[in-house]
This record gives C-alpha cells, structure tokens and sequence, in this order.
C-alpha cells in the first residue's frame, strides 16, 4: 500500500512541477499577479508530494518490503537499519528519487525565502526549476520507476552492495546531490534573467548565496567521496581521475569561477553575460555529470548500469534544458550591457584571469573524460586517458591560478597598481621562496613548488586580512576594531583561500608518501619511514553481517612502540564480497594507513603498509574551503538579500 | 605548519640501494620506485580505472611482477611500456601515446588559455558609452533626493 | 547589434549541440549492438598467436602455435576455466557450436586437472584439443584479461576475432558466424 501511495505522490509531483513551471513562467508576461502567486505554493505541494514519494521508498526499504523490485534488489533484511534507509539511494532509480528530492526542496526555498526577490522574477525561477523537476520526475516515473513490484518476493534481498555499507558512502550522494542540484537555483535565476533581458547588481546579490551554498556543499562533497575512497579502497590513493570524480570536479570549477564572477556583477555590473552563462555551464555539467555517467558510456567504477533506452531519455532532456538555455543565451544575451568598466590591471581583471585559468582547467578536464568515447566513436580505438595525463595537464595551469589567487584579493576594483600589492605580500613571497629552496634541496622540485605555493596562498590570505586591520601599523586595540568591522565575507573569502592553500600543502606531501607491501607471519617485523611494524597477531573478529579476519600491526619509532593498528578483511555472504578495512591512524599532520590485502595459502599475512606525510591537510583543506564558504554566507549582506528595499521605499515615499 | 617540513624530508626513502621485496620479485629501492613509476602508467585491464600499481586483481599482480622481473633484467622503461602495448593495445596506457588521434587532447590546455584570453579580449570594452541625459522628470526629482 | 559579438554568444550553442551529436550517435548504435563502448580490440588481430607450448590435460597431448599455424578449416581457441561463471554459462553454445564440426580448441587458464574433471563431468567437454596454462603467463602473452576469451584463427593461422566475455546467440549470429562463413 505505501509503495503505491509512493508512486501516487510521484506522479503527483509530476503534475504540479509542470503546472509550477507553466505558471511561473508564462504568468509574469501576462502580468497576472494571482497566477504568480500560484508559483511558490505549487513549489511547495511540489516538495511535499515528492517528500511523501521518497519517505514511501525509505519505509520500503526499513521495512524490507521484497515486493518492491527495488528493495529486493538492492536492500536485504540483514544489513543495518542505517544501511537500509541509505540503500535507497544506493542504486540507480532510488537516487532519482534523492535527486529529484534535492531539487523540488531547493524550490521549496525559493518559494519560503525569496519574499524579497521581485514577484515577476520569484515566478520566473520557480517557473524555471518547475520544467527542470518535471522532466526528470517523467524520467523517473516512466524509465526509472522505483515502486515496481514482483510477485512472488524473494525470501529475502540480494543485499546492499558492501562497498556502500559505510557512513562516509552512505551520506556522500545527498551531500553531492545538494551541491550538483544547488546549482539549479543560480540556472534558474539565470534563465530568468535572460527572459526578462536585466541583470543588475542586485542580481548578482540574490544569485551570490545559492551559488555559495551549493558550492559548499559541492566541495564537502568532493571531499567526503575522495575521503571516503581514500579509506575503503585500500591503497592509498585520494583521487583517480575516475570520470565520476571528474563529472563532480567540473560543476566545481565552473561553479568556482562563478561564485567569483558573481562578486563582479554584484560589485562592479560587470561580466554580466559571462556569469549567466557560467550559471548555465554549471547546472549543464551537473547535469550531464549525473546522467552520462550513468549512460555506461565512459569506463567508470562507480556507475550504475542504466538501459540505452534511459540514456536516450536522459539525453533528450539535457538536450532541451541545455540546448534551450544556450539557444537563449544566443538571442537574449548579446543586450547584456555591462556597465561597470575596468582597467586590465584591476581585482575584475584579476579575475577575469581566474576564470581564464578555471576554465581552462575544466575543458582539459572535460576534453580528458570525454576524448575516449569520441575517439572510438569516430576513429575506433580504444584509448584511456587517465590519472598520468591529468596530473600533467592540470598542474601547469593550477600553478599560475596559485600566482594569481594570492595577488587578486590585494587589489582595488576598476584600477589598480602592481606595487602597492606586491608591497603587502613580500612577505608570503619570501616565506615560499625560502621554503621552495629549502624543500627542492631535501626532496624534489616538484613537491616543493606545490608546498610553496600552498604557503603562498595560506600566508599571502592571511596577511590581507592583517593589512586591512593595520595589524602592527596602529596599535593592536585599534586593529582589533577594525578586524571586528570587517565583513564576515572578507573572512570568507579569506577562509576560503586558506583552505586552498591547506589542500595544495597536502597534495604536495602526499607525493612523499611511502608505502611498501610486504607478508609478515606473526612475530615479524619490517622497516618503513623511520618506523619498525611488526605483525603480532591474526585472528578471527564477528561483525553484524560479514566476518572477519584482523591483523594487529604495531608501529614502533627507535624501538619504542607507540600504535596498534587492526585492519581487517571482512567477508560479506550477500552478496559474497570480501573487502579490506584499512586501519589509519591520524595525527593530524600524517596517517599512518594500513591494509590487510591478503591471507597467503601458506601462511603469513600480505599487509600494505603506509606513511601519508601531510595527507589530512587534503581533507582539512576542503573542509576549511567549505567553511570559508559558510562564513562568507553568513554575512550580513547576503543574508538580508535586498538591503537596499526599506531605504528605496523611504525615497519612493519622498518622490510621492 | 611550516614547523612541520623538515620532518617530512624524513619521511623520505632512505638509501636507494637498499633491496625490497614485493610480489616475490627483490630490487633495490631505486628500481622498485621505477617500477612502481611504470605500474602507475598502466592500466589494470580487469579493474576499470585503476593502475596495475593500485589494484588487488590477479592479473594486475602478475602484471607487477613481470615488471619487476624486466626491470630486474635492466629493461627501459619504453620497452616494458611496448611489452604491455604489443599485449593489450595501447588502451592500456593510461597516458595515451601522443600522436594524431591525440593531438587535439594534448593541444586542449593551449587552445583553452588561448581561446580564454581571446574571449577575453574580444569581449571588453575600452570605451565606457556615456549615459544618456536625464530627462524633467529624473533631473527634478534627483534634485529632490539630493535636497532631503 | 555586433555582429562579431552576436557569433561569439553562439558558440556555447554550438559545442554543445556538436557534444549532444555525438552522444545521440553512441548512443544510438549501442541500443542496435553495433557499438560497445568498453569492448577492447585485440592487437593480435590480423597476426599469427605467439608463441607457446603448453601441456596437455591428464594423458592427452597439449598444443602449441605451430599447431595452429595452418589449421585445415577455421577454428576457435577458447580460454576458460572451471572456476569461472561465465565459461560455466557459455559451455552450451560451446557445445552447440562443436557439434556444427567447427574445431574448438581449449586452454584451460590457471586451472588444476581435478577440478576440469568434474567441470566437464557436469558441463561437458566440446573441445577437439585441450591445453592447461596453469601460470597464466601464455594468457598474457595473447593478450586475454579475462575469461572466457574466444579468438577465431582462419586457415592461414591468423587471428580474425577475437571475444572477450560468455559467448550468446546474439554473438553467435551477428559476430562469429558471418565470419566463420568468410574465412571458410
């Protein structure tokens, strides 16, 4: 009965996302204000009708409800509670639910918050996310649908693939999601605001905050699946270049470069046609980063299998969401006039350069993922472009955005000169001068050009926020005050940079790392990073519904033991999986990462034993970035929206 | 942090001519490290996505040892790389060859800063268009806002 | 309106509509079979096998690449082994296939005697001649990542195609016999 009244409320949903999307944006034209009226509350019964779709597919699923096809497929009586709710979107349709979810909520917040957006304008983006949910609810409800029942139910489901039976996958995809369908929000407003031909800086002022929050959570996404993959896949590794990771890491770049565009618009009116189509590209890239992936088109390990029928479908309506959003830009966007101008030697300018910079990096990105299937479409060669190529590619152009991330912040709007900022980092340039020289002679150059560059960006963000505080220059109550005074954008903005800089210091001591593979029998030991690891022990451990096999590893340094690590490998039955537990070991400056590979038949075990140098920065680095995102959204200005109303309305009130 | 970087050249691999064991195959670090660097290039075939170095697979292991085994032999790294190639096709290569079906691949990060600064060039305006006056009505009542 | 800039604003467009092309056209002839994108070429294809002399199963002789260099009529080298599901799932198009008078030849890939034994016992043995690579190195000499692998040699000894993955009746019909009928 509920995996009915599921499927009821799913078609529901569809009904109303397109009467939400024909009224939102055909009753702003017709000047009807009722009509516009009707946009936000169809947002609402929107969400609500897909809330009720998703809670019937998660109760399915806690309930262990074989009929449905989906949970019998995907779920099992014996996995966890936990896992049977995140199950549910663990597999292809369940995570059409969750997304389609994400985006009728991210309407829903339209439609609740955007009381200070002009009527005309609210219709028109609700009226946008409408069609967007519409089409992909008609996927999921004729393509995809996950409410199929059979008859006769197994006895019981073939079980929740053990890969994503842990908390960090489990939460990875709705993080993710948020970030990917975040990005709606911004293509809405961006579609609104080519049909309506104006883009002002309040624009740029209402776009700022959704481009900000999705970007949050995009990056703690990122981080939590690179984190994740980092744990459970055993060796070591934090990024692959897997085209799934590559499918996230384009909305971020483009998404990156339109957070910072944003500010221009908002500031300067300026960059206007290139930040709506930056807002196009991201949500487009999300989009296809969703659904080609999906297509069984590119090699990827973590796709889902989807039928060519579906991948024609899905194709169809990124056709008309992209296509019909570039077909307008083409007409509408030419009027775009900015009024603001700047001098080449500006912070528009600067960054401008990041966008150059950002872009670049994604279209070899996406050029990259996309260059084997075409190939073989057209040449009929099987070629891979993987992690090698990537490295090489993107680390020459991440290199000047680092030059340019520190110099960018430091300088006015519309003129600047070069001197007065090169005068207030000299001292982050000396600092990563000296570390590059000091760090080329004991390692590599490589390793020490990206630590320099990660103290470059941390010192040079720093000490924008000490020189706007007159730190040292007046005396220390006084800088206190102004620090206080200071927007919380600024810390932001700051905040973020940092945590760039974190993540590229701990890229660059993670090319240190060693590792070793060796079997041990119990009692032996062997030498690795400075450290003596000595197997003590293997044996058996019960788990909830997998057993397993532990190896006790001590670390010792100069003969003086300080960790006991017990990675494992654990043996699922449903499906009969064996996967290896890492055990690491944080102290927040090196992990300390081992992995119980394998039980050789004649005896022994075959441990993968890590020293990760700095590999936490890369996760901390993230996590700073995201936060710095949260800090710059808190600010005042952006969260009262229009701040300008009361104060027009006051003048208005004098003109009449 | 900056306290933290003596500590990491420790982390280092001490002597290069110090011999190691892996996959049955003993080499000493240096070759070992080479070998790791040409594993690292190379695509395991059963695994979609990962390097022969990173993966559990049986083949891949086979494939590390006969690395190690060529490496052990004073082989270059281009003639291991042609042994995994005469095999498997160059899909194995997870950098593909540079030729004419790659060009465009290789070219994309030139094209793109090209491309940008063109854009870029192209777009801007050296001229800002003055206003255009105001009219009775705006002159008056920007009067107005300035007196109040 | 700038001309100029009215074509630069096109742009966009035109990538994607470029972008969107291609994928219609992948996507369409992977629905009619006609293109997968993960099937991997063999580079041994238009070449003779490398060479190898592996043994027998029990008593019976194995074979080498001189066996195969001038077979009398086009014939398959089929890698399998009892451990695996999918040869399990092959073995009766292999059956069927035999019985046409088409020669199989198999090569048993990291396997032991006794466990063939009651693999043939329960799957049967459609193979003419049958060969053991117990160290897998010939396999990876042929260029086979997995089992099963099916390669088609014609008369001359020359690789024309090979398999990677359970032959069906649908590869039976559209890639192995409009070949088989070719070569022979």
């Amino acid at each position: 009965m509920i995996p009915e009244l599921g499927h009821f409320a799913l078609a529901l949903a569809v009904a109303l996302a397109f009467a939400q999307g024909v009224v939102g944006v055909f009753a702003p034209g017709l000047r009807d204000a009722r009509a516009m009226r009707a946009a936000p509350a169809l947002a609402l019964s929107h969400f609500l009708a897909i809330g009720a779709a998703f809670l019937g597919l998660i109760y399915a699923g806690v309930v262990s409800d074989f009929t449905v096809e989906n949970v019998a497929d995907f779920s099992s009586s014996q996995v966890p509670l936990i896992y049977r709710i995140t199950g549910t979107w663990g597999n292809h349709d369940g995570s059409m639910v969750l997304w389609c979810f994400v985006l009728s909520f991210c309407g829903a917040t339209v439609a609740a918050f955007g009381g200070n957006l002009p009527a005309s304008l609210r219709a028109r983006v609700l009226g946008v996310l409408g069609f967007v949910s519409g089409g992909f609810l008609l996927f999921t409800l004729t393509v995809s649908d996950p409410f199929t029942r059979i008859w006769p139910p197994p006895l019981d489901g073939a079980g929740v693939n053990p890969i994503l039976q842990d908390p960090g996958l489990a939460f990875h995809p709705p993080v993710l999601y948020t970030g990917y369908v975040g990005f709606s929000v911004a293509f809405a407003f961006a579609i609104a605001a080519l049909i309506e031909g104006r883009i002002d800086a309040a624009w740029g002022r209402w776009v700022r905050p959704w481009a900000l929050v999705s970007w949050c959570f995009l990056t703690s996404g990122i981080a939590l699946g690179s984190w994740w993959s980092y744990y459970t896949l055993g060796w070591g590794g934090y990024w692959f270049w897997d085209p799934v990771e590559n499918a996230a890491l384009l909305p971020w770049l483009t998404g990156t470069a339109l957070l910072h565009c944003a500010i221009v618009v908002e500031k300067r009116e300026a960059l206007k046609a290139w930040t709506v189509l930056l807002a196009i590209a991201t949500f487009s890239l999300s989009l296809s980063g969703t659904f080609l992936v999906r297509s069984g088109i590119l090699n990827s390990v973590h796709s889902f299998a989807a039928a060519p029928d579906q991948g024609l479908f899905i194709l169809a309506l990124l056709g008309i969401t992209i296509g019909g959003s570039l077909l307008l830009f083409a007409i509408r966007a030419p009027v775009l006039a900015a009024t603001g101008m700047f001098s080449p030697l500006s912070r528009e300018s600067a960054l401008v350069l990041n966008n150059i910079f950002l872009c670049a990096i994604a279209a070899v990105v996406f050029v990259g993922t996309l260059y084997p299937p075409f190939v073989n479409l057209l040449f009929g060669v099987q070629l891979s472009v993987g992690a090698p190529f990537f490295n090489q590619t993107v680390l020459p152009l991440t290199a000047p955005l680092i030059l340019a991330m520190a110099i960018g912040p430091l300088l006015p709007w519309k003129r600047a000169a070069l001197r007065p900022a090169l005068e207030r980092i000299w001292l982050a340039a000396m600092v990563a001068v000296i570390v590059f020289l000091v760090m080329t002679e004991q390692t590599n150059a490589i390793t020490a050009l990206g630590l320099a560059g990660g103290v470059w960006v941390m010192l040079s963000a720093i000490s924008d926020i000490a020189e706007r505080a007159k730190l040292g220059r007046v005396k220390l109550g006084d800088s206190l005050a102004r620090v206080r005074a200071m927007p919380r954008a600024a810390f932001g903005a700051a905040l973020g940079h940092i945590g760039f800089g974190v993540m590229v210091f701990g890229i660059a001591g993670m090319t240190l790392a060693t590792q070793k593979v060796v079997v041990l029998n119990p009692g032996q030991s062997t030498e690795l990073g400075g450290y003596s690891w000595k197997l003590d022990d293997l044996h058996d451990a019960p788990g909830p519904n997998y057993a397993q096999r532990v190896a006790d590893v001590t670390i010792s340094d100069d003969g003086k033991p300080f960790l006991t690590l017990h990675p494992s490998r654990r043996i699922f039955t449903t499906p009969k999986v064996i996967t290896n537990d890492a055990a690491i070991h944080t102290n927040g400056f090196q992990d300390i990462y081992v992995v119980f590979a394998d039980e050789p038949a004649n005896g022994g075990a075959e441990l993968r034993l890590n020293r990760h140098p700095l590999a936490p920065e890369i996760w901390f680095g993230g996590l700073i970035m995201a936060l710095g995102g949260a800090l710059s959204l808190s600010d005042r200005r952006l969260r009262v929206g229009a701040p300008s109303r009361k104060r027009a309305a006051k003048a208005a009130g004098v003109v009449a | 942090m900056l306290l933290l970087l003596p500590g990491l050249a420790l982390a280092q691999v001490p002597n290069p001519a110090q011999t190691v064991m892996r996959d049955g195959v003993t080499l000493t670090q240096a070759q070992e490290q080479r070998a790791e660097a040409i594993g690292d290039q190379l695509r395991c075939l059963v695994c979609q996505n990962e390097s022969i170095e990173g993966s559990s697979a049986t083949l891949a292991k086979q494939l590390r040892i006969i690395i190690r085994q060529h490496v052990a032999a004073g082989d270059g790294d281009k003639s291991i790389m042609d042994y995994m190639v005469h095999r498997y096709g160059i899909f194995v290569l997870l950098k593909p060859p540079f030729s004419r079906l790659t060009l465009l691949l290789y070219a994309t990060p030139v094209l793109a800063l090209i491309l940008g600064f063109l854009v870029a060039w192209l777009t801007r305006r050296s001229k800002i268009p003055p206003p255009p006056p105001l009219d009775d009505a705006e002159q008056d009542r920007l009067e107005r806002l300035l007196k109040s | 309106m700038d001309m100029r800039r009215r074509l630069l604003f096109t742009a966009p467009l035109a990538v994607v509509a470029l972008g969107g092309w291609g994928f219609y056209t992948i996507l369409e002839r992977m629905e009619q079979d006609k293109y997968d994108p993960h099937a991997l070429p063999s580079p041994l294809i238009g070449h003779k096998p490398p060479a190898f002399n592996l043994p027998g199963f029990n008593t019976a002789p194995g074979f080498s690449n001189t066996d195969l260099a001038a077979p009398p009529q086009p014939m398959l080298v089929n890698w399998f082994a009892s451990w695996c599901l999918p040869c399990a799932q092959e073995a009766p198009m292999m059956a069927q296939l035999a019985k046409t008078g088409l020669p199989i030849w198999g090569i048993a890939y990291q396997d032991q005697p006794d466990a063939l034994t009651s693999y043939f016992a329960q799957y049967g043995n459609p193979y003419t001649k049958l060969a053991l690579d117990a160290s897998g190195l010939t396999a990876i000499n042929w260029g086979v990542y997995g089992v099963p692998e099916t390669y088609l040699i014609d008369k001359n000894g020359i690789v024309r195609w090979r398999w990677a993955g359970a032959i069906t009746s649908d590869v039976m019909a559209n890639g192995l016999q409009p070949l088989l009928a070719k070569y022979a």
